[in-house]
């Protein structure tokens, strides 16, 4: 499974990267920035997006927001996770056409869990 | 009854924090009332804090089951919510409401704190407050004041959304700017975009367009919120401006955006406004005035107070103790003689009573000072949550003995080499969740605070059940950073070589992290801690965990000493050091390894000289007859040669000049009343000083 993380703290991929490696033995790739995510997200396909919602420059609605906008990716499941997440951010990021939502801090688990049950969902298997 | 006393205190903890939130809402609400009165803009951070506070009371009373205090505040919270968001705009009606509340909360208070009162009616306020809050419905969002795409506003987050807002409570203009950037050069061409930008305006937000979108490149629009004009704009942006365009104001609200809005249904109650009135805000109390009197009164029956006053009334106590001794002499001189002996006697009684109440003062000021620690520990768990994430860690921390008391002054202190510690053993000591279960552990590593009294000293313990310290690479690293030579490394106790860590230059790891290694040591910390006059130890058990503990003396300020004299001139040594005095019997005495030692009740107790040590040239022979002062800190003891005691007394330490403050063994200076100056002892330091090579020595003793 590939996986895309968006997410400007590195620890946080990091962990991503290690939780769902370990778990599902994913193909995570990582990127740093919204920008990156729209350098790779022309060009490539995922099997499930995960995307952080407060991010320096383009923030993760918008990011969802583009993703949902793009043919290639217009099914492609889109967890989205928070720090600070409010009630408002978590209406507009599902509103946008995120999966399902996750506050941080959440366990390697909760991660698993939701990022396999978003990919079942979409049809992925 | 148990715990009544503990609840009685939660609920001291309730009502001094409940009124010094009532207290700055009051202050809050006076600048805001100003700010709405004037023509200036109403900082969008005071309504924040003015939210914030009553959602906390709103959280606190409702802990401490104020329920009916609580619904108020949720209400308000709720107004505040829509001020804060833009949707009631402040007028003076909904000041009145909040002010209002402010004088509801306090009264809430006092009723249960059993000032008689006819209670509060809050039926008629709570219509008040739906009535301001009804308004919502009228009231224009400022984002509304620009024709702003939906589809820009849906993905804005809340705080990018708060900016806006805020820039447009500052009359600032809005632009959108296309821009098409090659995906390749984004980050670059983003950068100067933005360089260009800062000067003159706050970026929002950028969304990337599906329209230009090619995979090599992508159309931005970039949100901009900027108070310059559209062509000053441009030329800053430059080749970037061609798609720069101003968002347009809605028709139906006139810029800037109203801020005294609806003047129209004032309560007649209230005075016109006057232009020539004084800034001070008019009471908006209603206008009965033992009401508003009670209001007034403050609840909780606590104060602050400024730590440095408590230090001018314990350095006043000192004083008087000093005085009071002085009196004593005086006193001993007339009994002493014959025929002023009765005098001397009521003098001594009165003299007595005197010390009695001075005791009590003493002790009373000391209470004052003290804080628990508990405060400094919730500190603590921030961080070693914060840290634990960072270093995707699972740790649990587990407090015992918040409770323990210590001097405001050294609590205040410990916060940096505590959180020091701390990080360490996070970063550190305790492994990462795989780690730990290849070794066998639980994933989840434990960091275990504690803290007691132990006698006049307070102990604090540190203990991780992380991967411990590994002596070899202790040793290595010492070695290896000219910290001891080889050879030397060979004869190192086990402690001698944990210990190795507060050393300066010493730090166990080449990679610097985010969190320790800041350049930062131990040794700082063992530093900071010896100031403050106590001591650090470590125990570590390699692949078991390692505790710091912590030996602190409970007070700074005033403390008893030993007064001794070695070769005619007068030394304390502070009574909490001190473990026992006794003569010095020149038949105990042996030589081990080229150090004195004596056998005290079975064990081997180094001594030192002091004499010897402070180099004092003797006018005449060492006496007879002389003492030993056993001083222990922590784990350690010495054995202090002294030529003779003169009794115990309370000084107050005075810092020495700043020429001399770093002299290693002293810790200042005191004034015995009697034109008598000695000087006192850092025991901690004295023992670290002559310890230095004895802990072996001690230890091979104390075997044999």
């Amino acid at each position: 499974m590939r996986v895309l993380v968006v997410e400007d703290s590195s620890a946080m991929r990091a962990f991503v990267r290690a939780s769902l490696e370990e778990s599902v033995s994913a193909n995570v790739i990582e990127a740093a920035s919204g920008f990156e995510a729209l350098r790779l997200l022309p060009r490539e396909d995922f099997d499930v997006a995960i995307v952080d919602v407060n991010m320096p420059d383009i923030n993760g609605l918008e990011l969802v927001s583009f993703i949902r906008k793009s043919e290639r990716h217009a099914k492609t499941p889109v967890v989205m996770i928070s720090t600070e997440a409010t009630e408002r951010d978590r209406e507009r990021g599902l509103a946008l056409g995120a999966n399902v939502f996750l506050s941080k801090p959440f366990g390697a688990e909760d991660l698993t869990r939701v990022v396999v049950a978003a990919r079942r969902d979409a049809g992925g298997g | 009854m148990a715990g009544s006393d503990d609840r009685d205190r939660l609920r001291e903890e309730f009502l001094a924090e409940a009124q010094e939130i009532i207290e700055s809402l009051s202050r809050d609400l006076l600048m805001l009332d100003q700010a709405q009165k004037g023509d200036g803009p109403i900082d969008p951070d005071l309504i924040n804090e003015v939210f914030r506070g009553v959602h906390t009371l709103k959280g606190i009373a409702g802990m401490f089951g104020y329920h009916q205090l609580g619904a108020v505040a949720h209400a308000l919270e709720d107004l505040l919510d829509d001020v804060r968001l833009g949707r009631v705009q402040i007028s003076a009606e909904v000041l009145d409401v909040l002010f209002e509340g402010v004088e509801n909360f306090g009264r809430m208070l006092s009723e249960d704190t059993g000032s008689e009162g006819d209670g509060v009616n809050l039926g008629q306020y709570a219509v008040s407050i739906d009535r301001v809050a009804a308004q919502s419905d009228h009231a224009p969002d400022p984002l509304d004041s620009f024709e702003l795409d939906p589809a820009v506003l849906s993905v804005l987050t809340e705080y990018e959304e708060h900016r806006l807002r805020t820039n447009i409570e500052q009359g600032v203009h809005l632009f959108r700017l296309k821009v098409h950037f090659s995906l390749a050069s984004i980050d670059s061409a983003l950068e100067e975009l933005k360089n260009r930008a800062k000067p003159l305006a706050e970026i929002i937000t950028y969304l990337p367009s599906m329209d230009g979108s090619d995979g090599d490149s992508i159309d931005l629009e970039v949100l901009l919120a900027s108070g310059a004009t559209l062509e000053a704009l441009a030329e800053a942006l430059g080749q970037d401006s061609r798609q720069l365009t101003l968002v347009p104001r809605s028709g139906a609200t006139p810029a800037p955006p109203p801020r005294q809005a609806s003047p129209t249904t004032r309560p007649p109650a209230m005075p016109a406004r006057d232009t020539h009135a004084p800034p001070a805000a008019p009471p908006r109390a209603s206008a009965d005035v033992s009401l508003e009197q009670r209001s007034l009164r403050s609840v909780a029956n606590t104060v602050r107070v400024d730590i440095r006053k408590l230090d001018h009334l314990m350095n006043l106590v000192g004083e008087l103790a000093i005085i009071r001794s002085a009196v004593g002499r005086v006193t001993d001189r007339l009994r002493g003689h014959p025929a002023l002996r009765k005098l001397g006697l009521e003098l001594h009684r009165v003299n007595r009573g005197f010390e009695r109440r001075l005791e009590e003062l003493q002790d009373g000021i000391l209470d004052v000072r003290m804080v628990p620690l508990g405060q400094l520990f919730d500190k603590l768990a921030r961080i070693v949550r914060q840290v634990a994430r960072e270093h995707e860690k699972d740790v649990h921390l587990v407090v015992t003995g918040a409770e323990t008391e210590l001097d405001k002054l050294i609590v205040e202190e410990l916060s940096d080499p505590l959180m020091h510690i701390i990080r360490n053993a996070i970063d550190h000591g305790i492994e990462s969740p795989k780690v730990r279960e290849i070794a066998g552990k639980s994933s989840t590593g434990t960091l275990a605070l504690n803290a007691y009294q132990k006698g006049n000293h307070v102990l604090i313990e540190i203990e991780d059940d992380g991967q411990g310290m590994n002596e070899q690479l202790l040793l290595e690293t010492a070695v290896r950073k000219g910290l001891l030579t080889k050879d030397s490394s060979t004869e190192l106790s086990r402690e001698e070589i944990l210990n190795l860590i507060f050393t300066p230059g010493f730090s166990t790891r080449s990679q610097i992290t985010d969190t320790s290694g800041r350049g930062v040591g131990m040794d700082v910390v063992k530093t900071n801690i010896s100031r403050l006059g106590g001591i650090i130890d470590a125990q570590s058990e390699l692949g078991t965990g390692t505790k710091f503990t912590i030996t602190l003396p409970v007070t700074l300020a005033i403390i008893s000493a030993l007064l001794m004299r070695i070769g005619g001139r007068h030394y304390a040594l502070p009574i909490t050091s001190v473990q026992e005095a006794i003569s010095l019997d020149p038949l105990t005495l042996r030589t081990v390894e080229g150090r004195e030692v004596i056998t005290l009740r079975g064990s081997t107790l180094p001594v030192c000289r002091l004499a010897d040590l402070f180099r004092l040239q003797r006018t005449e022979p060492a006496p007879e007859k002389q003492f030993v002062v056993v001083s222990a800190v922590g784990q350690r003891r010495v054995g202090f040669v002294v030529d003779d005691l003169d009794g115990q007394q309370d000084i107050v330490i005075k810092p020495l000049g700043p020429s001399l403050q770093n002299v290693r063994g002293f810790a200042g200076a005191t004034d015995l009343g009697d034109q008598r100056v000695a000087l006192v002892l850092d025991a901690p330091g004295l023992l670290e000083e002559t310890l230095v090579g004895l802990d072996r020595t001690t230890s091979l003793g104390a075997r044999a």
